[in-house]
């Protein structure tokens, strides 16, 4: 039995506090402050909390750490921990256990400081030893290898690379709640500090503290809720690789797994996508994934993105939040991304709201390259 | 089966290090290549492991050029070996940012330290040029603040 296209719906959706939090805020602050603002997003109360899925960097134990302190007793939880994707892979696992009935109201939920505690503190590397003597910069080096491999292949330059900062950069100008709040120009991101070539700190996500939860529940439920709802058309999970070494091809990843599964599932195409959201940890990510997803050919992702065609203005509205590249990145973005494209099926997002969005993709990256999961979300027009 | 009680994968491995010898397994069910040394053959499973020291030629798969605060500019890449299996490592005795794709490299164990077990690098094939077409990188890096 497969998942059911709209079976279930996202009804609450919030961050926490972003960016920088006070001295000793812990992980698990975020997440309960986030949590609370869900519920109150949906009109739903703590008690109604069956369903608990959750992971995170400084907190081994995630689902349990969230249940003691909200005071929850979930019969069914889930800690799968595969990086920034963790939380769309809660999102699917969430609606199988709904479809299934063993939890009806799911919370999904993280939270990081390691903006407070450092990035060394929050998410220390496993150590390899047939990777870790060489000392690459992880996980930048990793993906700055890819970005190698696509300049190499299909003659992808720096300057395009660039563009998706930039990009984000405007979108984050039309986001109260980006850390970013200056212009950024090409220029800029090619000439600030090299961190792992071609990669300057630019083409890097932020490193910010922050948080996020949705709650989700079965679609006959949450049409009595507060807001309307947000459905989950399609999902779809894949890994192909833990390290970096044991990619098969750095320039394909797994989203050529999820995409299509995620599209198969909604009965969708990218043609019918109207805003993209797309973990964009460094530059090349949206470019793969674009390429990937379906949005443009394979090699092709550079050019797609030149000329500001997916700032504001631009042929394709992606990452409207600024992304991790300029609105927040606190250590795994997964669900940042997720409430984003949430918020623009609602119509919330004010100056950066994408006029009739009807139908929008999340997609989520863990690791290096590692695990991708595609969310596909749609208003109630959709189903 | 290996047994673990008596030897690991890395072992092994960091045993033929130690003699200047990078190595590796094939699984001689279908001959592929085996990197890094497992219990068993990834995808089937296989028990069939033999060990095998490399020639130790290989081409430059992906490579970047780290820059740790306050040190010189550090290399890392993947290698693919001439026997079929990708490794990550540095090619050294060049300019980091003059590593190219598809550049031909040579093995070369390094000592390694009290902490650091010796571990293999690469240095570029004499009289071998890059691959040609591979130019990913500008001659010049521009750093900036």
């Amino acid at each position: 039995m497969s998942l059911q296209r709209g079976s279930v719906a996202v009804v609450g959706a919030a961050e926490s506090d972003l960016g920088q939090v006070a001295p000793h805020t812990s992980p698990v602050d975020l997440m309960a402050q986030a949590t609370l603002r869900a519920l109150d997003d949906c009109g739903l109360k703590l008690s109604d909390i069956d369903g608990v899925f959750s992971a995170a960097t400084q907190v081994r134990t995630a689902p349990m750490s969230l249940a003691e302190y909200l005071r929850i007793k979930p019969g069914y939880f889930d800690g799968t921990a595969i990086g920034g994707s963790s939380f769309m892979t809660h999102v699917a696992h969430a609606q199988a256990a709904i479809e299934h009935g063993l939890c009806e109201v799911a919370l999904v939920a993280y939270g990081s400081t390691q903006r407070s505690v450092s990035r060394a503190a929050a998410s220390p590397r496993e150590f390899n030893p047939y990777e870790s003597p060489y000392r690459p910069f992880m996980p930048s080096s990793a993906y700055a290898m890819a970005a190698s491999r696509h300049m190499h292949q299909y003659g992808t330059t720096r300057e395009q690379l660039a563009e998706v900062a930039v990009a984000a950069r405007k979108w984050a100008l039309l986001n109260p709640k980006a850390w970013e709040k200056e212009p950024l120009t090409i220029e800029q991101v090619l000439k600030s500090r090299m961190v792992s070539y071609p990669f300057t700190a630019r083409d890097c996500c932020l490193v910010v503290d922050g948080g996020g939860a949705i709650i989700l529940t079965s679609a006959a439920r949450s049409k009595s809720l507060r807001k309307k709802p947000v459905y989950v058309l399609g999902v779809g999970e894949s890994l192909s690789h833990a390290n970096i070494s044991s990619m098969p091809d750095l320039t394909v990843t797994a989203a050529t797994v999820s995409g299509p599964k995620a599209f198969g599932m909604a009965k969708l195409k990218p043609a019918d996508v109207d805003m993209v959201s797309l973990y964009d940890a460094f530059t090349i990510t949206p470019i793969l994934f674009l390429e990937d997803l379906g949005f443009c050919p394979k090699g092709e992702g550079g050019r797609f993105v030149a000329n500001g065609a997916i700032a504001p203005g631009g042929k394709l509205p992606v990452n409207t939040s600024g992304g991790g590249l300029s609105y927040c990145h606190p250590g795994m973005y997964g669900l940042l991304v997720m409430i984003e494209a949430v918020r623009q099926v609602r119509g919330e997002c004010d100056k950066r709201q994408v006029k009739d969005c009807e139908i929008a993709l999340a997609h989520g990256n863990g690791g290096v390259l590692s695990s991708q999961c595609t969310v596909l979300f749609g208003g109630p027009s959709t189903v | 089966m290996q047994d673990l009680k008596q030897q690991s994968p890395y072992g092994t491995f960091l045993e033929h290090c130690k003699k200047g010898e990078l190595a590796y397994q094939v699984c001689t069910d279908d001959g592929k290549a085996v990197f890094y040394p497992r219990v068993a053959a990834p995808g089937s499973g296989s028990t069939n492991l033999e060990w095998r020291v490399s020639k130790g030629l290989g081409t430059v798969y992906a490579t970047t050029v780290v820059y740790y605060k306050d040190e010189k500019p550090l290399n890392v890449a993947l290698i693919d070996l001439d026997e079929g299996f990708r490794m990550m490592s540095r090619v050294e005795e060049i300019d980091p940012l003059e590593v190219k794709i598809g550049m031909r490299v040579k093995v070369r164990i390094h000592q390694g330290d009290e902490k650091q077990p010796p571990y293999p690098v690469f240095t570029p094939v004499e009289g071998s040029s890059h691959h040609p077409g591979s130019a990913s990188h500008p001659s010049s890096v521009r750093r900036g603040v």
